[in-house]
């Protein structure tokens, strides 16, 4: 059996913050008399002794919601962009509430969309797949037709490179969503993409993979064959139901551990070639511009990254004594080894419990107990992937890459706890 | 997972049963599901011009003198009349020389390694409310425009299969093309793995009126 790691916290050397639970009684008393609103009756009592309205009283029956929603006090956790990031929202990236989200999967509605000419809305009995050049037997495929293969189902995430991308000069962001929230997790489940090429036979010549989606962008990338052989997923389905517009409705690429963009929405064509394409998506954008002036291509693969996602910017604490900090790591390398924590900046370092399931180039979750004593504090976190890749600094990084690479800011992320118990982005000498 | 003698075995007994409900029937060791795309169906949709050496590029041409109509019509509402932009909508001429610098400018000129790139994503990709919606000629004239007005190519200049891959882009050869990560080596040190004195916040994103809001309705924050 486990120890259990709460019973090894020392306690407060004095009685734990009652002062400081005495300010949040206050705090949270005012906030109950700005949210009342004048005219209405008294809200009924809801809480000890009294038998709150919702008891006393019959509920809505089946099918009165026949698809379901979030309660309506969720109303807030929704995707949100920064509007003056991007010219319009049509070629534009929206974040995952990172913040009210718990464990690895994903809800459907809030999983992180990145577009680069909007979001089609297909017909699915008009969606075709075509798969042609250096092929034996070019082909045509229907949704039907898709569907009726052999299925695999896998949790991956899929991140966008430019997750972070916001932080590579200083901390600019005060908020874990848009920071971190280009990152979302789902069960897939479709054909694997060796499955389709094995039917078409592969002259021997091809090495190298267009892969394109239906959208007004015609949104394409070349991927290596191997990769394509390997563990890529041509899927329909997103945690159990049917794709999301959003997520490529009806039909979308997973290329596990990779780069967001080459997971490519709305997958209409695939085509074998010899050379890569070099498309604008891998040559203007999605490269990585170095301090000598010169540029990384082709830089597809995901660097292993965690984040503390408890406590952040949009969730403080609420006083000293014992908490559960909670956070997210992953790698495109397989799977997370270890995570530690550091509540002194980095200097000392303690190991958190990974949460299973720990799933190659799937989320992973992490927690460890905490006595926060009421004093300034910096939080980090630090994932070791299976290849024995430590996450780096952000010093680390600009030492390598300088400020201008945009993609693939993978690095330690510091939250400033301050003695009021809010939590604000820095980044450290 | 289907071994393939298994599914040559199930695709035997399958086809019996099958046989004659599909247009292509199946090869042994293959499902048969589909159909055969005919070359005017993959004509329809083979649009990819390849970025080093044009394979790919249709046929037509076009001048730079075409390009400044269409240009002028098409993309100059959020381009600008010379390729400058308007608002955040993207740049597409300058930044000569400006890779090193601390604000590098990112342009077909100062950054597109391979010139038929530029054909082939205005073809598929432009103008934004109607893609795919240009004729070839009127795409090789865009592109020759785009290229005269980075002065990589002169006024005369004609755009067709054979010249957009001879155009040198003055960043062609400035890209590695292998990926050299990881390029850290970060190790996982548990203790005093820093000085503590010299633990200092150089910078924070606390008060500086960049975060849209995480709360409420979607914030439409624009910058200062």
């Amino acid at each position: 059996m486990q120890p259990n790691p709460w019973r090894s916290i020392p306690p407060l050397s004095k009685p734990a913050g009652r002062r400081g639970f005495l300010k949040l009684g206050a705090a949270l008393t005012g906030g109950l008399a700005l949210g009342a609103r004048p005219g209405l009756a008294e809200p009924q009592p809801a809480s000890p002794p009294a038998d709150p309205p919702w008891s006393q009283s019959l509920g809505p029956g089946v099918v009165d919601r026949p698809y379901g929603r979030p309660a309506d006090f969720e109303a807030g956790v929704i995707r949100r962009n920064v509007p003056w990031l991007t010219a319009g929202t049509e070629s534009s990236i929206s974040f995952s509430p990172l913040q009210d989200l718990h464990g690895i999967i994903t809800p459907n509605g809030l999983f992180f969309e990145r577009h680069h000419a909007g979001r089609p809305d297909i017909d699915p009995d008009q969606h075709r797949l075509m798969i042609h050049g250096l092929v034996e037997r070019p082909l045509i495929l229907t949704m039907k037709d898709i569907v009726r293969f052999p299925s695999v189902s896998r949790i991956h995430f899929i991140e966008c490179p430019a997750n972070g991308g916001m932080e590579w000069r200083a901390a600019q962001i005060n908020s874990l969503q848009f920071n971190h929230g280009m990152i979302s997790c789902a069960e897939w489940t479709g054909v694997r993409l060796s499955t389709l090429l094995e039917e078409v036979g592969l002259k021997k010549e091809a090495k190298w993979v267009l892969v394109e989606g239906a959208d007004g962008a015609h949104m394409n990338r070349s991927l290596p064959l191997d990769k394509c052989l390997d563990d890529c997923l041509v899927v329909y389905a997103q945690n159990g139901e049917a794709l999301r517009p959003e997520q490529g409705y009806p039909l979308r690429l997973v290329v596990p551990g990779w780069e967001g963009n080459v997971n490519i929405k709305w997958l209409r064509r695939i085509k074998l070639g010899d050379k890569p394409w070099y498309s604008r998506e891998e040559t203007s954008k999605y490269t990585d511009l170095m301090p000598d002036g010169t540029s990384r291509g082709f830089t597809w693969l995901i660097d292993a990254k965690s984040v503390i996602t408890f406590p952040c910017p949009e969730k403080p604490l609420t006083g000293p004594g014992l908490y559960e900090i909670r956070g997210l790591a992953w790698t495109g390398n397989g799977k997370v080894k270890r995570v530690d924590v550091s509540t002194d900046g980095g200097v000392n370092w303690q190991t958190a419990q990974l949460h299973e399931p720990v799933l190659s180039k799937a989320l992973t979750k992490f927690t460890l107990p905490w006595q926060w004593d009421g004093r300034p504090t910096l939080l980090q976190s630090r994932v070791i992937d299976e290849s024995g890749y430590v996450q780096p600094t952000i010093a680390e990084l600009r030492k390598q890459r300088g400020t201008n690479s945009v993609y693939h800011n993978n690095s330690i992320q510091t939250w400033q706890v301050k003695p009021d118990g809010s939590v604000f982005d820095v980044q450290l000498a | 997972m289907f071994s393939s003698r298994k599914l040559s075995l199930l695709l035997g007994a399958g086809m019996i049963a099958a046989a004659g409900a599909f247009a292509s029937a199946a090869e042994p060791g293959h499902f048969g599901y589909g159909q055969k795309a005919t070359p005017e169906q993959i004509a329809g949709w083979d649009i990819d011009a390849r970025g080093d050496d044009g394979a790919g590029l249709p046929p037509g041409k076009g001048t730079v003198e075409r390009g400044t109509e269409v240009f002028a019509d098409q993309c100059a509402a959020c381009h600008g009349t010379f390729g400058e932009g308007e608002g955040r909508y993207p740049k597409l001429v300058g930044g000569a020389g400006t890779l090193k610098n601390d604000r590098p400018e990112l342009t077909v000129g100062s950054y597109w390694p391979f010139a038929p790139t530029l054909f082939d994503y205005i073809n598929r990709a432009m103008p934004m409310p109607a893609p795919h919606t240009l004729s070839a000629d009127d795409v090789y004239a865009l592109t020759a425009y785009i290229l005269n007005l980075n002065d990589l190519v002169p006024s005369e200049f004609v755009a067709d299969r054979d010249s957009l891959p001879k155009v040198k882009m003055p960043n062609r050869d400035h890209f590695i093309w292998t990926d050299p990560r990881p390029d850290t080596t970060a190790k996982p040190c548990m203790n005093a793995c820093t000085d503590a004195a010299s633990v200092k916040i150089n910078s924070t994103a606390e008060g500086n009126g960049l975060t849209p809001r995480t709360t409420g309705p979607l914030d439409t924050m624009q910058p200062k």
